[in-house]
């Protein structure tokens, strides 16, 4: 059935960026994830908001689909964890049958088959991150409409616009863990500095061959902000 | 008739008439409160172009002939009524509209909270509204006491000892019930206004933790320079997402 009001073909420079329905809950978020030797590094802003209300300021936007795979989640709330989970239960599906844990591109592209079959209903900006033993750390950028981009480092949500020219500027293959950490706790600072739909704290996550690690960094100690 | 020198406005050729349809550029809301011995107001000092934070230096806060406003709302139209008091206060001085004696100065904050109704009103009326809800503080004429009102876009007008615009009229106004005394003192004043701003900070996405102060007391004005509020991040950190396997110490 169509809407005749809702379509993924949202005007990103409009108030409502996501296309979201009336009362909807938005993530309109800045998430990122980037690799870095030996992994990758994820991170997101803490705030769920519903126009200018902040329904929510300590969010977890890093989804977990299996092991070594996550999800950072912007767009619709609802929207998002509802596909996150079927790709989880896809995922948990596949490492029974397989018996070795599953690729990220396979992640990738479930998620992305999901939001593309189903592209005139869903707000879902998704960026899928993790490690797996045939290709490492990799990150891809499922972005609404349905487009699965593989990318050296990717940016989402509202306040991804503030910082692509930060992180085009600092960005670098084959940085530590330390470095790549850094850069993404500085650019989430940055994005919610001048982000309205982002803010709160900035919760990152380390996906490497030997396990995950959770950082969470108080939005009175962030790297940068306020503006001038 | 055509030919003749009317010197109409329909005549010359058309201005382009600027109409605020929607608000561009804003400032989220401003808090006011009366205490023992004056009144005091407080906002941020971030301006917003739609959901991006444009500046974050603009005074929201401002006094005109020992009156204090504030705004909320669209910040050109903010900038429109300053001058338009300005010009009105300067007019009155000059004695064209009424005979004065000494130092007092033209309009009392309750004045001015009458002559912005009737503007506000007016402008409401030709659908051409000043897109911005304005808290009015001062003296309130010879009787010592002190004023605090708001003026918004259609003309409403609300007297109280506490004030709040925008998301503020949600969140702060509860806490502001909740906590006024008429004894309060001005530290008091100063504490609950803060508190009030903090949770605006958390909740409003278009607040910001760099705020201003004014008071107005029997000394006289005084609008404080931005400073930062103290924010708390306690409970929210130690929230422990569930699903974190593998986790590494």
């Amino acid at each position: 059935m169509m809407s005749a009001s809702h379509s993924s073909m949202v005007n990103p420079m409009s108030s409502n960026p996501y296309g979201l329905k009336e009362g909807e809950v938005s993530t309109g978020t800045t998430i990122l994830a980037m690799p870095f030797d030996g992994g990758v590094m994820l991170g997101a802003d803490t705030r769920t908001s519903m126009g200018s209300y902040a329904t929510s300021r300590s969010t977890d936007k890093i989804t977990f689909l299996s092991d070594h795979i996550f999800c950072l989640r912007s767009g619709s709330a609802a929207d998002t964890q509802a596909i996150s989970d079927i790709v989880k239960h896809y995922l948990s599906h596949l490492t029974i049958e397989t018996g070795r844990e599953p690729l990220v591109k396979t992640a990738a592209h479930l998620m992305k088959n999901i939001v593309y079959s189903n592209k005139d209903s869903l707000s879902a900006g998704v960026i899928i991150a993790g490690w797996d033993p045939v290709e490492g750390g990799q990150v891809f950028n499922v972005v609404q409409g349905g487009s699965c981009l593989k990318q050296s480092f990717a940016l989402g949500g509202s306040g991804s616009l503030f910082i692509y020219g930060l992180m085009d500027s600092e960005f670098k293959e084959g940085m530590t863990q330390d470095e790549a950490r850094a850069l993404v706790k500085k650019a989430i600072s940055h994005a919610m500095a001048r982000d309205g739909s982002s803010g709160g704290m900035v919760r990152t996550m380390t996906v490497t061959a030997e396990g995950n690690k959770r950082d969470v960094t108080p939005g009175n100690e962030l790297p940068f902000g306020p503006v001038f | 008739m055509w030919g003749m020198n009317h010197h109409h406005r329909s005549s010359a050729p058309a201005d382009p008439k600027s109409h605020t349809t929607r608000p561009i550029v804003t400032g989220a809301s401003v808090l006011g409160v009366k205490y023992n011995g004056g009144v005091m107001l407080a906002a941020d000092t971030l301006l917003s172009y739609g959901s991006m934070a444009k500046t974050m230096n603009a005074s929201r806060l401002m006094e005109i002939d020992q009156t204090l406003i504030g705004a909320s709302g669209e910040y050109s139209d903010f900038q429109a009524i300053q001058e338009m008091l300005e010009a009105k206060s300067l007019q009155m001085q000059s004695g064209l509209l009424q005979e004065r004696e000494g130092d007092e100065p033209p309009m009392t904050a309750r004045s001015m909270w009458n002559y912005l109704r009737v503007v506000m009103y007016h402008r409401r009326n030709k659908m051409n509204p000043l897109w911005n809800s304005v808290v009015v503080a001062g003296k309130d004429g010879a009787t010592g006491e002190f004023f605090l009102g708001n003026v918004d876009r259609l003309g409403t007008t609300v007297e109280d000892n506490i004030m709040a615009t925008g998301f503020g009229a949600y969140m702060g106004v509860p806490l502001l019930r909740e906590k006024w005394r008429p004894d309060m003192d001005e530290g008091e004043a100063r504490a609950l206004l803060e508190d009030c701003m903090k949770v605006l900070y958390y909740r409003d996405c278009r607040a910001a933790s760099r705020i201003q102060l004014a008071k107005v007391s029997a000394d006289g004005v005084l609008i404080s320079e931005p400073y930062e509020l103290e924010t708390s991040w306690a409970g929210s950190t130690d929230y422990i997402p569930l699903n974190t396997p593998l986790a590494l110490p």
